[in-house]
């Protein structure tokens, strides 16, 4: 503990302020969501920060089991799921040792209609993961019905087939009435830079009781919106 | 001998004897014909042996490798029957019935088998019969097919073709009962009186002549649905066996069909030239008889099949099979999906192996990385309730030991350095305090005091810290971080 306290030291210890922090939920905001199941990118921002599961379970339809593919480095680097966390113990597990293998595993999810959504975690830019691969994805998820996400841990926005591409970053969580010096509903900062058929933008958003509000305070809108704000 | 003149560069007509040890020294076991001219003959011991002829060569014989060989051919022999027992070291029994005329009747089957081992090396003694026991006394005694005359053929064979012990050969022949025609004329009665306590000897004629049945021990009651494919010529290909595949299918199908049963557990098997056999087995996880379903999951292995020499049959084989009728799921509903689910499954599991395809099972245990297992999702798991509690979504598969600045020592921590990066503590819940599980841990195990705390970026973490300080059970404790939350 000693070489803890000498590799961090000097550094003011911060306290949380409460008066600082997001106060609560603001008004209901409209997921940006296709009208057909499709392959929809999300960009974790730090590759070791789990805020986007969060965002991504609600999405998500019940009833169905769930295909959820990690490659080893997405394990190694920032968990393994854990199923006693997830709303739903229905799901299959699949490891694979690289990213083409992730992919085939996706690829062949979502030829089976039986499923409720395919979800698979790549570490990085493999050469793998090209744009044929993500459009591959796509045309598969989109002829049956069954969506797909694709996770980027670590990695960069390079070309892509997806319909939707999301950046995701935790935010800091609403206040806890509670407790106030523990961590209240999750929030997340989510950055939409491409969608069909939809303008981009960004918001800082929650999840309550099904539904996703803004979260009061933050300043967040369409592209439109914010560069109105800005002007 | 021959297996072991196969394997070695000797001259064909140096005189060698295979030794076994026996109680007063080496015994022959087998000769060479060189050996065999010169007065060695097996059973003898090797000193006789060498005083008749000083410049025999001994080799120790190795009688397990003649019944490792033995036992693969008798794999290799189900390419002309299903059912093969392998009898003694050095026999093998074929049940021929109604098989014969796919080989060009009896004499082509005696052919065929007699050729395909002649080109391993190996002479065969071969003898086709109504009975097990008379096919034996033939084989052993006086090789030939024979199909209506059996009671003819067998009535000039020595009596100890009847497979009985020696002592009851002996009293037979002392009373002048030499042939098994001998035998025949004796009348039951008096048989059966007459060898009361020893090997029956009625019994054993009996099962000559079919009066008597005698099952073949390696019978299966119910064979495996099979289907089987002969090549004109060997194929050396590496795609023969994805063709083969293809052939096979719609056969086994219909089998499947006709006996209402869905494969769970299929092989294909490649019989090589050189008498070996390669073997491709994948497994589902509902039973299944679709074709074209079978067909993909076996595919790949097929092709990864070597040929090595070349494959010149092959053999399609549901080895477990599960009762399977025609459903239909519903009426007007949606289909469920959980067939195509199943089937998905298979795909997975036979690409990446049952161990990376998995299904979780929760577990009654508060430790976290107790309460959940992962199962592999061929096989079905039973539901339990557990109560909920507040986990994260992402656990790492080993906690990693962290630094963490705290303000004092029982208290909250304040900043943590997981992975070279440094997280200042903004929020902190808890402890949850998780004891060990002493009936399965060592008893220096320490408690664990789990924290839900968030970094200055928002990210959520659980830590955790291992024991505490005076607890006697180590020195000062250490953080570890466990999981993250979404």
């Amino acid at each position: 503990m000693a070489a803890g306290l000498t590799l961090v030291g000097g550094g003011a210890i911060r306290t949380p302020k409460i008066s600082q922090l997001p106060s609560g939920l603001g008004e209901r905001w409209q997921l940006p969501a296709p009208s057909s199941p499709t392959l929809s990118e999300l960009f974790a921002v730090h590759p070791r920060d789990g805020g986007w599961v969060g965002f991504l379970l609600p999405q998500l339809a019940t009833g169905k089991p769930l295909l959820w593919v990690q490659d080893r480095m997405a394990i190694h680097e920032s968990g393994r799921i854990y199923p006693p966390g997830l709303p739903s113990r229905n799901l299959i597990h699949v490891e694979t040792r690289d990213a083409r293998d992730a992919l085939w595993a996706m690829e062949e999810g979502l030829r089976c209609a039986g499923l409720s959504a395919v979800i698979g975690e790549i570490w990085g830019d493999p050469k793998a993961l090209d744009f044929t691969a993500t459009r591959r994805l796509a045309v598969a998820s989109e002829r049956s019905g069954v969506a797909a996400f694709l996770i980027r841990l670590g990695g960069h926005a390079n070309l892509s087939g997806a319909r939707m591409r999301w950046r995701l970053a935790s935010a800091p969580s609403l206040a806890n009435d509670l407790d106030g010096r523990a961590p209240g509903l999750p929030a997340w900062d989510a950055d939409l830079f491409r969608g069909r058929g939809m303008p981009p933008g960004r918001w800082s958003v929650a999840h309550e009781a099904g539904l996703f509000h803004l979260v009061a305070g933050a300043g967040s809108g369409t592209l439109g919106e914010v560069e109105r704000l800005r002007a | 001998m021959e297996r072991w003149a196969r394997s070695s560069d000797c001259a064909p007509d140096a005189p060698v004897a295979l030794t076994v040890e026996g109680t007063h020294g080496p015994v022959i076991h087998a000769v060479t014909k060189a050996a065999a001219e010169r007065g060695a003959r097996a059973g003898a011991r090797l000193t006789d042996a060498r005083a008749l002829d000083p410049a025999l060569i001994a080799i120790p014989a190795d009688p397990e490798g003649d019944i490792a060989l033995v036992q693969r051919l008798a794999c290799w022999a189900g390419r002309w029957s299903p059912l093969v027992e392998v009898d003694g070291g050095n026999a093998l029994r074929l049940d021929v019935t109604g098989i014969a005329h796919l080989f060009g009747g009896e004499r082509g089957l005696a052919r065929d088998i007699q050729r395909r081992f002649a080109k391993l090396g190996l002479t065969t003694r071969l003898a086709i019969a109504p009975t097990a026991a008379a096919a034996w006394a033939l084989a052993h005694h006086a090789p030939c097919i024979c199909s209506d005359d059996a009671e003819a053929k067998l009535a000039p064979l020595h009596a100890s073709a009847l497979r009985l012990d020696a002592d009851t050969i002996r009293t037979l022949e002392r009373l002048g009962l030499k042939t098994i025609g001998a035998l025949i004329g004796v009348p039951r009665l008096a048989l059966a009186r007459r060898f009361r306590g020893a090997e029956d000897v009625v019994d054993a004629l009996d099962r000559m002549f079919g009066r008597k049945a005698e099952a073949l021990t390696a019978l299966p009651s119910d064979p495996p649905p099979r289907a089987a494919l002969r090549l004109e010529e060997p194929a050396t290909h590496p795609e023969a066996a994805g063709h083969a595949l293809e052939q096979l299918i719609p056969g086994l199908v219909r089998q499947l069909q006709e006996r209402h049963l869905g494969a769970r557990r299929l092989s294909l098997h490649g019989f090589r030239v050189d008498g070996s056999v390669a073997v491709a087995t994948v497994a589902t996880t509902i039973p299944s008889r679709e074709p074209k379903h079978l067909q993909r999951l076996l595919a790949d292995k097929a092709d990864a099949l070597d040929p090595e020499f070349g494959f010149d049959a092959f053999a399609l084989i549901a080895e477990w099979t599960e009762d399977l009728r025609a459903t239909q799921e519903s009426l007007v509903e949606e289909p469920s999906g959980e067939r195509e689910v199943a089937r998905l499954v298979d795909r997975l599991t036979v690409k990446l192996g049952p161990r990376r395809v998995r299904r979780p099972q929760p577990c009654e245990s508060h430790l976290p990385e107790r309460a959940n297992e992962w199962l592999p999702a061929l096989r079905k798991g039973e539901p339990i309730a557990l109560p909920p509690v507040r986990r994260p979504q992402r656990l790492l598969d080993r906690p990693e030991a962290i630094d963490v600045i705290y303000a004092t020592p029982e208290g909250m921590p304040r900043r943590f350095v997981w992975r070279r990066a440094v997280h200042d503590i903004t929020r902190v819940e808890g402890p949850e305090r998780i004891a060990p599980e002493w009936w399965r841990e060592r008893s220096n195990a320490r408690l664990r005091d789990y924290y839900r705390v968030e970094d200055e970026a928002g990210r959520r973490y659980w830590i955790y810290r291992d024991g505490l300080i005076g607890d006697g059970r180590g020195g000062l404790p250490n953080w570890f971080i466990h999981g993250l939350f979404g």
